[in-house]
């Protein structure tokens, strides 16, 4: 079964003539993915590596079904790309470009108010479905069709997660990097939701980091509602207060945000919390095993 | 990107927000100057991104042009040391000399972006001039909040509410609402992330004037204003930083000892949790970005290398298509033209990982590889000593 994208997704990429667009969309097509297009605009009516390249969103979906959308494109104008997608009726936009102002960002999810389509980051990894497709840049060899689903803020070490789950012979359902800016569409209570629901994903890994309060909100929920084995993992343990950690919302401000705070909601809530991020996988083998 | 506080107030006095009659200045004698311009009671206040100013001894009232060139060559050159500069302290290159006001209520004001409704919140409270995370925890009720339709912005009833809330009554009404309309436009209109007023004070005579303003903006949005860039104070930054970030290193001194350099913001904040867990103490967090290119590797061995303290570097990079052979080719060029000598331990996952792993050993260089993350972690603290 696995969550959100799978082999039935019709994936078209906006932004597919840009160097990082173009080679994601290879490496999704090589792993399985349906690739049936791309959008840049001015470019439409041309084919850029055997698939055709549309001027608008909406006239990609009409001309090859598409189902899903990749965002490459740049931060000024990704934003904008985000609500041509969900306008055209696009069901789920995944969008990878980091540095898209928060105004921006803020304005689109004003638009998407109301409208079906989901969007996941910006500012993420995307997100696969071990064995079936991807949307992203998340690396399809570490990947082993598996029990455990993965939800998290940060990209690579979503890689390392899901290369200790891949080691352990435990593999994956969907990983879902949901990104790390402070404005996302898909929060980790969205996607609890969705592994509840899912039944393959028999364990979830869920890694947050500093800053906002997400996780302490995912706790909150995990505590009444969730009944999967959950394994927690929060980066930033050591980070200085006042300082962005990279991630554009990865900060302690006013002594609120820290690690200290989200490991001990996420304990309270019956989660594993690891605190080392090598024992991630080590932590889910438990896990399931105490399920058995 | 942070300002100034007389930069933050000179952008509100621009959208129509009242703040009090002063001017900025890099001398003592350019403070007598302004003082003798203003006249009668004068503000000294020292301009360093932090906040917690006066109880450093960084806001002196005086009463005469020359108290005010006294305080100023004071404050001038001092290192400033508040709860938000860390042990180190701040030194003060300018000061603002602002006329001096009568207090009668001190408020707050606040802007910042809503992370779960996703919305702009205004937010005010009756109790300003102290910590404002203070007053949440303490008294959360003392805070008022309204949020706005970033499509509709910020309505007179919305203001009003707050101007109620806050118990400001007659003209104080409309001038609050007028206020925060311009607050608001300003926040949106430069791209702001944060915009503080604290205090937000009631004159003697009965007028609203913002007598500090914190305003900070979204790093994301500053390619779209170059005035805003403009802004920047160098000096209030770590030289390494600055330098890392003109190769699109992210980068920030830390006072351990194991320098590290990892690709990913989440990897790189693990990365120093684990050598933590491990015994030791993180020298920076660095995040080298996705591409992990020789040029960037370069440039980040130098920076690292620059903090004298770091006494072993550990190298995570989780490729993932990255090349590890290619990876170990910048490493191994990197350390021989910068004569690195410090022991370095590496993970690193990709493709061709066995050849990266053994042209490292095969370099004759001090290098140290490692399997796993835990692996890595305990082998360079033991080597850091």
């Amino acid at each position: 079964m696995a969550v959100l994208i799978d082999r039935n997704t019709r994936l078209l990429v906006q932004g597919i003539t840009g160097r990082e667009g173009t080679f994601h969309a290879k490496q999704a097509q090589e792993y399985g993915t349906t690739v049936v297009g791309g959008v840049t605009p001015g470019k439409g009516g041309t084919t850029h590596e055997g698939w055709p390249v549309f001027n608008t969103v909406a006239e990609a979906v009409e001309k090859t079904g598409a189902n899903a959308s990749v965002i490459f494109v740049p931060p000024p104008a990704a934003a904008d790309a985000i609500m041509e997608a969900a306008d055209a009726g696009v069901p789920l936009v995944v969008c990878i470009t980091e540095g898209i102002p928060t105004v921006d960002m803020m304005r689109a999810f004003a638009f998407l108010e109301g409208r079906p389509t989901r969007v996941i980051g910006p500012n993420c990894p995307g997100l696969i479905t071990a064995g079936q497709a991807k949307a992203g840049i998340i690396p399809g060899h570490i990947c082993s069709p598996g029990r455990v689903g993965i939800v998290s803020k940060s990209g690579t070490l979503t890689y390392e997660a899901i290369h200790q789950l891949t080691g352990l012979g435990l593999g994956q359902t969907t990983c879902i990097g949901i990104g790390g800016d402070p404005l996302i569409g898909t929060s980790f209570i969205d996607a609890l939701e969705l592994f509840a629901g899912d039944d393959e994903t028999e364990a979830v890994v869920l890694i947050g980091e500093i800053g906002g309060t997400a996780e302490e909100e995912a706790a909150a929920w995990i505590k009444t509602s969730f009944r999967k084995p959950v394994v927690g993992f929060i980066a930033g343990q050591t980070a200085p207060p006042g300082r962005r950690m990279g991630h554009a919302g990865a900060i302690i401000s006013g002594g609120k945000g820290t690690a200290a705070e989200k490991m001990q909601a996420l304990s309270d809530a019956g989660v594993r919390v690891v605190k080392s991020p090598a024992d991630i996988g080590k932590a889910v083998a438990d896990a399931l095993g105490a399920t058995r | 990107m942070k300002i100034h506080e007389y930069q933050g107030k000179s952008i509100l006095a621009k959208y129509g927000v009242p703040v009090p009659r002063g001017e900025v200045v890099f001398t003592a004698a350019e403070a007598q100057a302004v003082a003798e311009r203003l006249g009668g009671t004068v503000v000294v206040k020292a301009q360093i991104h932090a906040g917690g100013r006066g109880k450093g001894g960084g806001v002196k009232v005086v009463k005469s042009p020359k108290e005010a060139f006294e305080a100023a060559s004071a404050m001038l050159g001092m290192t400033l040391v508040t709860y938000q500069t860390g042990p180190e302290g701040r030194v003060v290159g300018r000061v603002l000399i602002e006329e001096g006001v009568a207090i009668a209520r001190e408020l707050y004001l606040g802007l910042v972006i809503d992370r779960s409704t996703k919305q702009p919140v205004l937010m005010v409270s009756p109790d300003g001039g102290v910590e404002i995370e203070k007053v949440a925890e303490e008294t959360p009720d003392r805070i008022f909040k309204v949020f706005i339709d970033p499509g509709i912005g910020l309505q007179p009833f919305q203001a009003r509410r707050l101007a109620f809330a806050l118990g400001l009554e007659g003209p104080q009404v409309s001038a609050a609402v007028r206020l925060m309309k311009g607050v608001y436009d300003a926040f949106v209109d430069t791209d702001a992330s944060l915009v503080e007023i604290n205090p937000l004070i009631v004159t003697g005579d009965g007028s609203l004037l913002a007598l500090d303003a914190k305003v900070t903006f979204d790093d994301n949005a500053l390619y779209r204003h170059p005035d805003i860039r403009e802004l920047r104070d160098l000096s209030e930054e770590d030289p390494l930083e600055i330098d890392a970030s003109k190769f699109a290193l992210n980068y920030i001194k830390l006072d351990g000892t194991i320098g590290c350099m990892v690709n990913g913001a989440g990897l790189a904040m693990a990365t120093m949790d684990i050598i933590k867990l491990a015994g030791g103490e993180p020298a920076n967090f660095l995040d080298v970005g996705g591409g992990a290119n020789a040029e960037q590797i370069k440039n980040a061995f130098r920076i690292l290398m620059s903090d004298k303290a770091v006494k072993a570097v550990l190298i995570n990079i989780f490729g993932g298509i990255l090349r590890c052979d290619v990876l170990a080719h910048g490493v191994i060029a990197a350390v021989q033209d910068l004569g690195v000598t410090v022991p370095i331990v590496i993970r690193m996952e990709g493709t061709n990982v066995e050849l990266g792993k053994q042209m490292l050993r095969e370099s004759g260089l001090n290098f140290t590889t490692a399997d796993t993350m835990g692996e890595a972690a305990e082998k360079v603290v033991a080597l850091a000593g």
